[in-house]
């Protein structure tokens, strides 16, 4: 091949892949295999995250006068179904927060139970997958007090928060909210089941009577509209087995990133 | 770039008489390794990273920022008189961009799309996987550039290659170096074994400057991050503006890239490209007619 034809072979080769390259990028995404390894890095990234955050490193605290204006309420706004309707009009009166699974002493605690219970008040950021950011304060019980005085089974290694929300219609109820954190997670100090939200009674927009709080992950995680925890060594058999709502459509279980 | 080495060939260059050239090897067998997976990575970086900047096309200082705060930028569609409209917003001032920014075309329907289909990997809508891929690369990318970096410092490449010696720095020296660059006029025969002080400044730049600030503002994003290394959220200002920087310095990047690859194609492609493939670069003696 002379120069200028082997140049007119190289420039529309190389025109033909970059083509195939746009087209071929969706079907890369969707392949089995190549997710398999773009997905591997979740394991990378919470491994080196703990590494660097141990147990016990606190999420930033804010001042009052940082508290965010606005603060968006995001997935459910109000559960649909009479059983949570009846008990807004109780005013939560009627609620119970149930503790169980693999636990010595399963739990079930009224509202009042939970306002007696030793709290923790904090002023953090939370931060939507989306991209934005909202601060506000928090009053809730810490939850490592409520699952020691469970008593974990040695074989404990999850807690599994079941909400009142459906986020999605299916018909068999794959589309209710749950979220799933690991021990190291449940007992850090900053985690706790929040009651309050900017010195108000917690709202239904935001999760009344009850929503979980684990600063150190991303918006998705902190649940909202608890009505049981259950205390797991696997959550492959829950819904779409991935440990959450949003996991089990694609989203990480470790949303430290 | 390695001075040390031999000339590979010194024969001339059959395909055009009339010129000399020698060849030298001018890229290390690590320096053209890491090129090309940066190019790969730097690509599924910035096409996943506006697909995650679709989810929420606004941008902020701060702590903290969504919706009704006050936003610096905001990529966005609106209608009036039935017509749907995109637009960019920068401060008080917005710019139509019907099309491409805001609103643009998804299989044949206007559809509100910050950045288009074209710009986004997956092209469709889609942050789950938008965020596995660009983790995953940033991952790949912080790799390669620690390979990089440690192969550049024991090797010498920086010292020999990439630093300006005072001479190149003298304001006179400099300033012929920009009155050549644009012209246009790139060095040839002795010159052009050597980056000129503007390539140096430049890629320092790109590897002391935008990456790290990249990767940094990049982990202020993540709240596991934070709670690490609290300190990032001081030097950026808070969670929001590290978002912003992210953006501006990803858009400083793309510039970097644009420039560079007009640069390539300007001062000879298929020699640039050869020798950052096979790491032979073609040297042509001056005398003829350059």
């Amino acid at each position: 091949m002379t120069d200028l034809k082997r140049r007119r072979f190289l420039i529309s080769s190389a025109l033909g892949v970059s083509a195939l390259a746009l087209s071929g990028c969706d079907r890369l995404e969707q392949s089995p295999e190549v997710g398999g390894v773009i997905r591997s890095a979740e394991k990378l990234t919470m491994s080196a995250q703990r590494l660097l955050l141990g147990r016990d490193a606190l999420a930033r605290e804010f001042a009052e006068t940082d508290i965010s204006p606005a603060f968006r309420v995001n997935g459910t706004s109000a559960p649909d179904g009479e059983a949570y309707a009846q008990l807004v009009e109780g005013n939560f009166a009627n609620w119970r927060l149930k503790i169980d699974g693999l636990v010595d002493r399963p739990l079930e605690l009224s509202l009042a139970d939970l306002k007696k219970l030793p709290a923790r008040t904090q002023i953090t950021r939370h931060d939507c997958v989306e991209g934005w950011s909202a601060i506000a304060k928090w009053t809730g019980v810490p939850l490592g007090s409520l699952l020691a005085a469970t008593g974990l089974k040695p074989s404990a290694r999850f807690a599994v928060f079941h909400c009142a929300d459906e986020l999605e219609k299916t018909l068999d109820g794959s589309g209710r909210y749950y979220e799933s954190i690991d021990l190291i997670d449940a007992f850090h100090p900053q985690t706790i089941l929040a009651y309050r939200m900017n010195d108000q009674e917690l709202s239904v927009g935001h999760g009344a009577p009850l929503r979980l709080r684990v600063e150190r992950q991303l918006g998705y995680k902190q649940t909202k509209y608890i009505m049981h925890i259950e205390i797991v060594d696997s959550f492959a058999a829950l819904w779409g087995g991935s440990g959450g709502f949003w996991e089990d459509r694609g989203y990480e279980w470790y949303a430290g990133i | 770039m390695n001075q040390e080495t031999q000339p590979l060939r010194s024969t001339p260059l059959q395909s055009t008489p009339r010129r000399r050239a020698i060849f030298i090897r001018r890229h290390a067998v690590v320096t053209r390794l890491s090129h090309w997976l940066n190019v790969v990575c730097l690509s599924f970086l910035i096409l996943s990273g506006l697909q995650i900047f679709n989810a929420y096309p606004q941008l902020h200082w701060g702590q903290y920022g969504m919706d009704s705060d006050p936003a610096f930028l905001t990529i966005g569609a609106s209608e009036s008189h039935g017509t749907p409209h995109g637009f960019v917003e920068i401060g008080s001032v917005s710019v139509p961009t019907t099309g491409f920014l805001g609103l643009s075309k998804v299989e044949g329907e206007w559809t509100p799309r910050a950045f288009p289909t074209w710009l986004t990997f997956p092209s469709y809508q889609d942050l789950a996987a938008g965020r596995n891929w660009h983790f995953f690369f940033a991952w790949v990318f912080v790799i390669n550039g620690l390979v990089y970096l440690g192969y550049g410092l024991v090797s010498g490449h920086f010292r020999r290659d990439l630093t300006p010696k005072a001479q190149e720095l003298a304001p006179r020296h400099f300033w012929r170096e920009i009155v050549d660059h644009a012209r246009l006029r790139f060095p040839a025969g002795e010159a052009a074994r050597h980056y000129n002080v503007l390539q140096k400044l430049t890629y320092i730049g790109v590897m002391a400057g935008l990456l790290p600030l990249m990767i940094l503002t990049g982990l202020t994003l993540s709240p596991g991050m934070d709670a690490a290394f609290p300190a990032l959220l001081d030097i950026f200002g808070g969670r929001q503006s590290a978002r912003s920087l992210h953006f501006i310095t990803a858009s400083l990047l793309v510039v970097f890239v644009i420039v560079h690859v007009a640069m390539v194609i300007l001062s000879g492609p298929w020699n640039n490209l050869r020798s950052m493939v096979t790491g032979r670069y073609a040297i042509r003696s001056k005398e003829p007619d350059a």
